[in-house]
């Protein structure tokens, strides 16, 4: 009899009949295999976007940043949009191994190996815009403190565009240490089954000589609770800091106290509309439904909806505060640059109501949780309208300025601006098609750990104990031990 | 890093191999490892190992990062180029706190995945006698070292006697060495130098 009990009320996480052995062979056979046909359009598609963008950077890195449409009123215009909108994205992935983990919510083994991996290629998508915007690229370096023989010179540590440069760059750091010391046993188990010589070799190396023995892995469980207390303060301090790059600022509309909760709550709802549309596309293609289940689904869709209405509720709350506030300039950018469907860019709000608040409501049925289709679809249209979140912020705020004069700049982006954006979608998916390809996508080693309690298989022969009491159960494991 | 003789032994179940663990210890034999894979809760307490201390060394990473961060910020702000910004004091705290977390988190997470892949010695091109391969699939492959009053087959009849499978004897030697997995296993001390005269 397996030793641990879990209720029959929660259902299965890892559907079928499974043994330890068929988990390593589910998970590892489609790295095993031969790339598909269809791996290889995927894959061709993002490197030529990528290609794109590349080329975009290099027009601005050339020509400047005039390549772009911004000018002296909207200053941050489709870059920053993105890079919040990417940095968001790649909230829903510490959230799911760190927060997720200290809250013991089993069905994150399911999600996080993948999850993880989304997190830090999205970082390394956001952090592409604010070095490029830089414009004078080559010295980027400058934001580092160091000393230096411009005075020294230091950067200024009050600002919090500084902060931002840690935030991101302490996140991408510890979500990179994260998930690899969590990769390490599984690229073992790879190594251990290669047949080829590439393969073992490859994987040798990238499994740094793991064994598997019983001291390194109460290490590795030591380290993966501490970083995961690390990553939980955190995950909410980064989309924090982001928050203060504009609610630091006296500019009507960005102005504003609810930010910080506000961002959080808004990178948590994109980043698992974008966990939603990868998983529902990987689960399919690489077969793996045993592991990634209607249950995990169903409950990330559940997250969707809380916050998706936790950021209603701060839009709402912003429009009253900005009322009652009675600031002359506020209540101009909101009422008359945002709600006010006729204003010049009063369009992109109510797509972003529409988007965000609107349409996740259908989520409170229970069917539509379970429907695929929809999932899928609902997960795309979040993130239509998380980016139009981030570009109301941004351009609305700034469009109609203290100076009536320049109200005529109708802000539109070239191709160039646009095309820099398609390029890191590129860059996105072209990490995850290799990551796909050349890692185990779910976590072969936390499968296990849960297989005995939340197997369906496993879970059938709690039947027999469902009637017991807790006490006789105890005595009866107990006994099993010893 | 010496070459010596093991007894290997595999389990399957969970089950048999705490008790077989709790014999083993009785029995006074010399256990070297288990090799699992994935983490078995309980296992290390069983096998009598002490905690580990992994996390204490992270609050120290961490404790000296918020050190290094505030001390070297005052000092930039206050000593070494005191910033005029619109007449706010110099010693600016609160201004502070989140590059003071954030470099706290940092040192934290970065300290101690060097120190757990120091302590485990996990590196690139570092490789490992592995008793078993199936130890990172579905096997427990619990390996007994043998002494000088080890009896081999004595270990391996009473391995065989409390629920172990495909119990066998190694020689290999515990630590590591550089070498690539697609090479056989070959211990550097065993290698053989063909001298010509």
């Amino acid at each position: 009899m397996a030793s641990k009990y879990e209720s029959l009320v929660r259902a299965p996480l890892v559907d079928g009949s499974k043994t330890y052995h068929q988990v390593t062979e589910d998970i590892v056979r489609p790295i095993e295999a031969p790339p598909t046909r269809s791996w290889w359009i995927g894959f061709i598609i993002s490197v030529v976007l990528l290609m794109f963008g590349v080329y975009s950077i290099y027009r601005e890195v050339t020509y400047g940043v005039g390549q772009w449409n911004l000018n002296k009123t909207i200053g941050w215009g489709w870059d920053i949009t993105n890079f919040v909108w990417w940095v968001g994205i790649g909230h829903a992935g510490t959230l799911i191994s760190a927060i997720l983990l200290l809250f013991r919510q089993g069905w994150r083994t399911g999600v996080n190996r993948a999850a993880e991996a989304m997190t830090i290629f999205a970082v390394m998508c956001a952090g592409q815009f604010p070095i490029w915007h830089m414009g004078r690229v080559w010295m980027a370096f400058f934001v580092l403190p160091y000393p230096n023989t411009r005075g020294p010179l230091w950067v200024n540590f009050n600002s919090p565009l500084l902060w931002d440069v840690f935030a991101i760059s302490t996140y991408f750091t510890v979500s990179l240490l994260f998930w690899y010391s969590g990769l390490l046993p599984d690229l073992a188990t790879i190594r251990d089954r290669a047949k080829l010589k590439w393969r073992k070799k490859m994987y040798g190396l990238l499994s740094f000589g793991w064994t598997g023995s019983t001291k390194h892995w109460q290490r590795h469980e030591s380290l993966s609770l501490v970083l995961a207390g690390l990553s939980t303060p955190l995950v909410l301090s980064v989309h924090t800091i982001v928050s203060f790059d504009f609610a630091t600022s006296v500019i009507p509309g960005w102005h504003t106290t609810i930010f910080p909760p506000y961002f959080v709550a808004g990178a948590i709802f994109s980043g698992f509309a974008m966990v939603q549309t990868l998983l529902l596309v990987t689960r399919k293609v690489l077969k793996l439904e045993d592991y990634i289940t209607m249950e995990h689904i169903e409950v990330m869709n559940k997250v969707i909806v809380l916050t998706g209405s936790i950021v209603g509720i701060a839009y709402l709350t912003e429009l009253f505060i900005s009322w009652y506030g009675a600031n002359k300039y506020e209540n101009w950018a909101f009422f008359q640059n945002r709600l006010n469907l006729l204003s010049p860019y009063g369009w992109s709000y109510w797509l972003m109501m529409g988007c965000n608040v609107i349409s996740p409501q259908i989520f409170w049925f229970r069917k539509m949780r379970r429907n695929i289709v929809v999932t899928f679809f609902m997960s795309v249209i979040v993130n239509i309208g998380m980016w139009f979140e981030r570009f109301v912020i941004i351009v609305t705020s700034i469009y109609r300025d203290y100076i009536p004069s320049s109200w005529a700049t109708y802000y539109r982006p070239t191709i160039w601006e646009v095309g820099f954006y398609m390029g890191t979608f590129g860059l996105f998916f072209t990490c995850y098609f290799l990551f796909s390809k050349f890692f185990p996508v779910i976590a072969i080693a936390e499968i296990k750990h849960i297989l005995k309690r939340s197997g369906e298989n496993y879970k059938q022969k709690m039947v027999a104990v469902e009637g017991e009491t807790a006490d006789a159960y105890y005595h009866e494991t107990q006994h099993a031990h010893h | 890093m010496a070459v010596k003789k093991f007894v290997v032994a595999c389990f399957d179940e969970e089950d048999v191999l705490f008790k077989a663990v709790k014999q083993v210890r009785k029995a006074g034999y010399k256990l070297h490892d288990i090799y699992t894979p994935m983490p078995i809760h309980g296992l290390d307490t069983a096998m009598g190992l002490r905690d580990t201390s992994l996390h204490t060394a992270g609050f120290v990473y961490g404790i000296t990062g918020t050190t290094i961060a505030l001390s070297s910020i005052s000092w930039i702000f206050t000593k070494d180029w005191p910033l005029n910004i619109g007449g706010k004091p110099h010693l600016a705290i609160p201004a502070w706190i989140p590059i003071t977390f954030e470099f706290t988190v940092l040192c934290a997470a970065v300290g101690m995945v060097l120190t757990f892949c120091y302590l485990c010695q996990l590196a690139p091109f570092v490789k490992k006698h592995h008793f078993h391969l199936r130890a990172t699939d579905d096997k427990f492959v619990m390996v007994i070292e043998c002494t000088d009053k080890t009896n081999e087959s004595e270990v391996s009849n009473f391995l065989a006697g409390v629920g172990g499978t495909e119990v066998n004897v190694q020689t290999a030697e515990t630590g590591w060495w550089l070498g690539t997995y697609d090479k056989e296993q070959k211990l550097y001390e065993s290698k053989t130098e063909t001298v010509t005269a």
